[in-house]
């Protein structure tokens, strides 16, 4: 039986997912306009920092409603939880992304301190976590879920690497410290929205198996 | 415009006050709620919307219920209380339908007030069962007794004899009191429905149920009208602690 609550369940998955479209607009432009060097690029993150600022509020105020109003239980109530808790960490790969582009706007008034390989790749496999992320989410799917979790610990090796090359440029010349500051802030802004996309897929999982699994995948390995 | 305007109602049984100084609106098109712990006026509220009251001895009313600008409460030769009632329309607690078949329990309100007859009048009828999506169910089977159906099904006859007169409003106390969840799931489900047609109004002892149905709620207590508004606020954020002991079942 269709109840007019699955309706509004469904409203919620769909503004989640439109803010989820706008979160990963604002990673692609603001790493696009440091790889492209285009300026203007920056902008068009920036623009929609407040319509997802908007959007998390209206999100937590349609959750906070839909258990007060009708006391979901069972897998509803795991929805609506985890959509909050998805909807927080949105917010927050947002605001990275908004730090990304401002470290793109200073580095952009200097000429590039080397060619950019990792941190376009390591953009690349972040981007492809949050929107594995949310595919798993749509999808219930447990599989993607965890090759998320899986993904993570590459983005961790990789920001290790992109440091341990920008220490070797700050050591040859002082000049080039407050650009390579800049890059290894980048990378950690990269690595933060990685953990971000992380804990969505780890929500997915309470979601589809009422299994927690934060702090220890390995534990639903050996359950199945 | 609202649907129905409520201003200084008071009402008596005899010595006891039962109504005091309620005033509230109730929009068109929207389910509102009344809640409150048992005797706290919330029937009487109901039955006076139809002057349901004027059956019972010793009541005294004052004030003013003002619908399609008249006001409902003036006296008798001013208003017609069959078409008053006809407007407004009520279903109970416990299912009544007639000891009548399921066309004539429908047909009942159109053949007393000689609304409609022959093909006119049975259109009427299946457009009523329609409406409570009771009409496939028993399309075949309209010369059955009504008191052979099941109680939602019953509950469901019910509002569509209701329907079959063309109301305004429809008036609800505790209609799923006597029905099983799912029962009452599914007539919840069709009280949101009927409210794109008609203006809803329910009484209701289940809290999660005015939260789960309805747009407006007013919690009354002792005879007031504590506080009223949007279901979402109340549930969410009400303004009066006597409502917030209430909906987190501190009261009392």
């Amino acid at each position: 039986m269709n109840r007019h609550f699955d309706d509004e369940l469904g409203e919620l998955k769909e503004r989640l997912l439109y803010m989820a479209s706008l979160v990963e607009s604002m990673i692609n432009y603001s790493i696009k306009s440091l790889v492209d060097r285009k300026e203007e690029l920056v902008q068009e993150t920036y623009k929609h920092e407040s319509e997802v600022n908007k959007i998390q509020v209206e999100i937590d105020d349609r959750c906070i409603k839909l258990i007060a109003l009708h006391q979901p239980a069972a897998a509803d109530l795991r929805l609506i939880t985890s959509a909050m808790k998805i909807n927080a960490e949105l917010e927050r790969m947002g605001d990275q992304a908004v730090n990304i582009a401002e470290s793109s706007v200073k580095l952009l008034k200097q000429p590039p301190l080397k060619p950019l390989i990792d941190t376009p790749r390591m953009a690349e496999i972040v981007k492809k976590m949050v929107k594995d992320s949310l595919d798993c989410f749509v999808k219930k799917d447990l599989e993607l879920a965890k090759s998320v979790l899986r993904t993570d610990d590459e983005v961790d090796d990789l920001k290790d690497q992109i440091f341990r090359e920008l220490l070797t440029y700050m050591s040859s010349d002082p000049a080039n410290i407050s650009r390579a500051l800049e890059l290894i802030l980048i990378s950690r802004h990269l690595e933060r929205i990685g953990d971000h996309a992380t804990n969505i897929a780890e929500d997915v999982i309470f979601l589809v198996a009422g299994t927690d699994v934060r702090h220890h995948l390995n534990e639903l390995e050996e359950k199945k | 415009m609202p649907a129905v305007e409520i201003r200084k109602l008071e009402l008596f049984y005899s010595t006891f006050h039962a109504l005091k100084n309620v005033n509230m609106s109730i929009e068109p098109n929207r389910i509102t709620s009344m809640i409150g712990p048992s005797g706290c006026g919330k029937s009487t509220l109901l039955r006076c919307l139809n002057r349901m009251n004027d059956n019972i001895e010793g009541v005294k009313i004052s004030g003013e219920i003002i619908i399609e600008n008249i006001n409902i409460l003036r006296n008798t030769e001013g208003v017609d209380i069959d078409a008053l009632r006809r407007k407004v329309g009520m279903v109970f607690q416990r299912p009544n339908p007639f000891p009548l078949t399921v066309f004539e329990n429908v047909a009942f309100g159109l053949r007393i007030h000689k609304m409609a007859k022959g093909s006119v009048l049975a259109g009427i009828v299946e457009e009523s069962l329609k409406g409570v999506l009771l009409w496939e169910d028993l399309k075949d089977k309209l010369d059955l007794s009504a008191l052979s159906l099941s109680l939602e099904q019953k509950q469901r006859l019910c509002i569509a004899r209701l329907l079959s007169v063309r109301p305004d409003i429809i008036l609800l106390d505790e209609p799923c009191s006597a029905l099983d969840p799912i029962a009452t799931t599914r007539i919840e489900e069709l009280m949101i429905e009927l409210k794109k047609k008609y203006t809803i109004v329910i009484v209701t002892h289940n809290m999660q149920q005015a939260a789960r149905v309805s747009d407006d709620t007013g919690f009354m207590l002792l005879g007031d009208l504590v506080e009223f508004g949007k279901t979402s606020q109340i549930f969410t954020s009400p303004k009066m602690k006597q409502t917030e002991d209430y909906v987190t079942g501190r009261f009392g």
